[in-house]
């Protein structure tokens, strides 16, 4: 196995695997760590967490293909997740996700090596309709006008999810 | 609930101006341990611990908590559920706040990490519980964040660890993080995502309480819901009961989104009604628009119209207030909950979506089976098979394609899911597919008819 865990992450799980009765429970945290570390969860990725943590291929397969944050294949830096569910389309999201799209010239469920572009469902902001979330920001109230802004902004500035892992 | 006297202005309603969980609102300070503590907190933990367990669960039993998740259970009562002789018992905060419309956990925990914190001590002595977790949803990274911080800090402090405050009691605390499955907010599939599976909800009995996380006793409370503890304790069961209305103490975090002129996240007196809520609170209908639609508690609750909007935002007036009108499968047939019950609606958990006379209503009700259908954790066929059928029908329904007999298969697939399904997300997509076609039908079969020239509703005398 080429990929290996840095020693920051192998020292992370060490400390949750004393947090609950067994390895089991740590293996989000181990993907979150290590879509962080190595991009996303490649076959070889999930080989290295189930090594760690002791877990059958199959357990650490079923798991990262369950969840909607974890991707198989690589992904730009930033993550924009347009929420588009009830709240956000009633004040205009999906042509705020219109706007996403020609901006970055991809549709959504894309990547390039900036962004990937998610069709999210709701990210608790309905109060501030239509939401959008970028990385480990929340821009609320957004209008289709100020798209472009927002990924002039991100282009210079990338907000990686794996911020927080 | 109807026969509630009202007061002349929301105002005079018992409980208005009071702020149990949102006092701290806007104050950055306040999510520093510092802060938090200048402003009385952790105080109440210090009488907590001096107190028996049991004469806490019987205050807030007595106080009229209720769940503030979705459900409505009274806290005390789910907190009597553990077995008396519980070798190891868990406390479980579920902060997976997905149900679309709904917005004030993700607040609550960015606010005021550390009532949180507080909430969940008293609560976990109450119950005797040792080993407890924080379930927060994946996509909520700034919010983990704070909550990660704001642990370590109480930690740091002692009010957490193995002998909390020199009393020889011990809480753990662990914050523990999603990674994006609407599913993870039921209790059972959040605790199997906790022991590190696929989110995928138990069969229930045995239910939580009696075997939970690790097979052993568990309780699993809303954030809100632990974050009223401290008050209660403080100030009383008796205080925190008199806020409320009927068997619903307290006050209510309400979340209002859609058309209306000021939406947001408000702390309000549970006896308010849907339509001062609307109109006092949130400045009325946008534009000057007329009102059309109105979700009283998250997407999976079925829809108001305009006439029904003078019910108090309370857990049992929204089920049985007979001004709401009972949702029907098709025309003529009610739905039955069992045992000959109506469904109403419910108040959910407090995401209230408001939707003006120009709503395309078949549009709307596509893009909330669409979710579901994109939810559906894929164990019981019911659900797995019917929230993908009632995406596909009703989307053709809304883009001016639909099938004369549309109407009627999309009745029949939602009768079909509903009460057959191991946890409540089937009943979720066919309670408001259900209630908009029967609330609304007016506007479905005016879409039927834009496919299908020369189109007679089968129900055309019920049809509004």
């Amino acid at each position: 196995m080429s990929l290996q865990f840095s020693a920051d992450a192998t020292k992370k799980i060490a400390a949750l695997c004393e947090r609950y009765p067994s390895k089991k429970p740590v293996v989000l945290a181990a993907l979150h760590l290590a879509q962080k570390e190595f991009g996303h969860l490649s076959d070889e990725a999930l080989q290295v967490v189930a090594a760690t943590l002791d877990l059958p291929y199959a357990h650490v397969f079923g798991v990262a293909t369950f969840y909607t944050m974890f991707r198989r294949e690589p992904g730009g830096k930033t993550t924009i997740r347009v929420c588009t569910n009830i709240s956000c389309m009633l004040r205009g999201a999906y042509d705020v996700m219109e706007s996403f799209e020609g901006k970055l010239g991809l549709k959504k469920g894309e990547s390039n090596n900036d962004f990937s572009l998610v069709e999210e469902e709701c990210i608790a902001a309905c109060a501030n309709a239509p939401a959008v979330l970028c990385g480990t920001k929340y821009y609320l109230d957004v209008e289709a006008s100020q798209v472009s802004g927002i990924v002039d902004e991100l282009k210079r500035n990338p907000k990686p999810e794996s911020e927080v892992a | 609930m109807s026969t509630l006297e009202r007061p002349a202005s929301w105002k005079e309603i018992k409980g208005y101006g009071v702020k149990v969980v949102s006092s701290r609102f806007g104050d950055e300070q306040a999510k520093t341990l510092a802060g938090y503590e200048r402003t009385g907190g952790y105080q109440t933990l210090r009488k907590a611990l001096a107190m028996r367990p049991d004469d806490i669960v019987a205050e807030v039993k007595a106080s009229n908590l209720r769940g503030r998740g979705g459900a409505g259970f009274s806290t005390g009562m789910k907190w009597t559920f553990v077995p008396k002789d519980a070798k190891a018992v868990h406390l479980v905060c579920n902060a997976d706040e997905s149900e679309p419309g709904t917005c004030k956990d993700r607040e609550l925990i960015f606010w005021d990490p550390h009532l949180l914190i507080e909430g969940m001590i008293v609560a976990a002595h109450a119950l005797k519980a040792v080993h407890n977790y924080i379930y927060i949803r994946g996509e909520m990274m700034r919010e983990y964040a704070v909550l990660v911080k704001a642990v370590e800090e109480a930690y740091a402090r002692g009010y957490l660890g193995k002998n909390i405050l020199g009393t020889g009691i011990e809480c753990q605390l662990t914050v523990h993080r999603g990674a994006g499955a609407y599913i993870c907010g039921e209790e059972t599939a959040l605790l199997n995502s906790l022991e590190g599976k696929r989110g995928q909800p138990r069969l229930k009995p045995p239910f939580p309480a009696i075997k939970g996380l690790f097979d052993e006793p568990t309780i699993v409370n809303n954030v809100e819901t632990l974050m009223n503890v401290p008050a209660i304790v403080e100030k009383g069961a008796a205080w925190f009961s008199s806020l409320g209305v009927g068997r619903s103490g307290g006050t209510r975090m309400v979340c209002v989104s859609g058309h209306v002129n000021k939406p947001g996240v408000f702390e309000l007196p549970i006896g308010i009604t849907m339509r001062e809520l609307i109109n006092d609170v949130c400045g009325g209908v946008w534009k000057g628009r007329k009102l059309k639609a109105v979700i009283p508690g998250g997407t999976s609750m079925p829809p108001l119209d305009d006439s029904e909007l003078d019910v108090p935002i309370e857990f049992d007036a929204l089920m049985t207030d007979e001004r709401i009108k009972p949702v029907q499968v098709r025309p003529g047939q009610n739905f039955d909950m069992g045992g000959g019950r109506v469904l109403r609606t419910m108040a959910g958990s407090g995401g209230v979506v408001v939707m003006d006379d120009h709503t395309d209503i078949p549009k709307a009700t596509w893009r909330i089976m669409k979710f579901y259908a994109h939810e559906s954790c894929g164990q019981c066929t019911p659900c797995r098979e019917g929230t993908g059928w009632l995406e596909k029908v009703s989307k053709r329904v809304a883009n001016g394609k639909g099938k004369v007999d549309d109407l009627e298969l999309l009745s029949s697939i939602a009768h079909g899911i509903a009460g057959n399904t191991i946890c409540a997300l089937g009943d979720a997509a066919a309670w408001p597919m259900m209630g908009f076609l029967n609330k609304f039908r007016a506007d479905f079969e005016a879409a039927i008819a834009k496919a299908n020239p020369g189109y007679t509703p089968s129900t055309s005398k019920d049809a509004a």
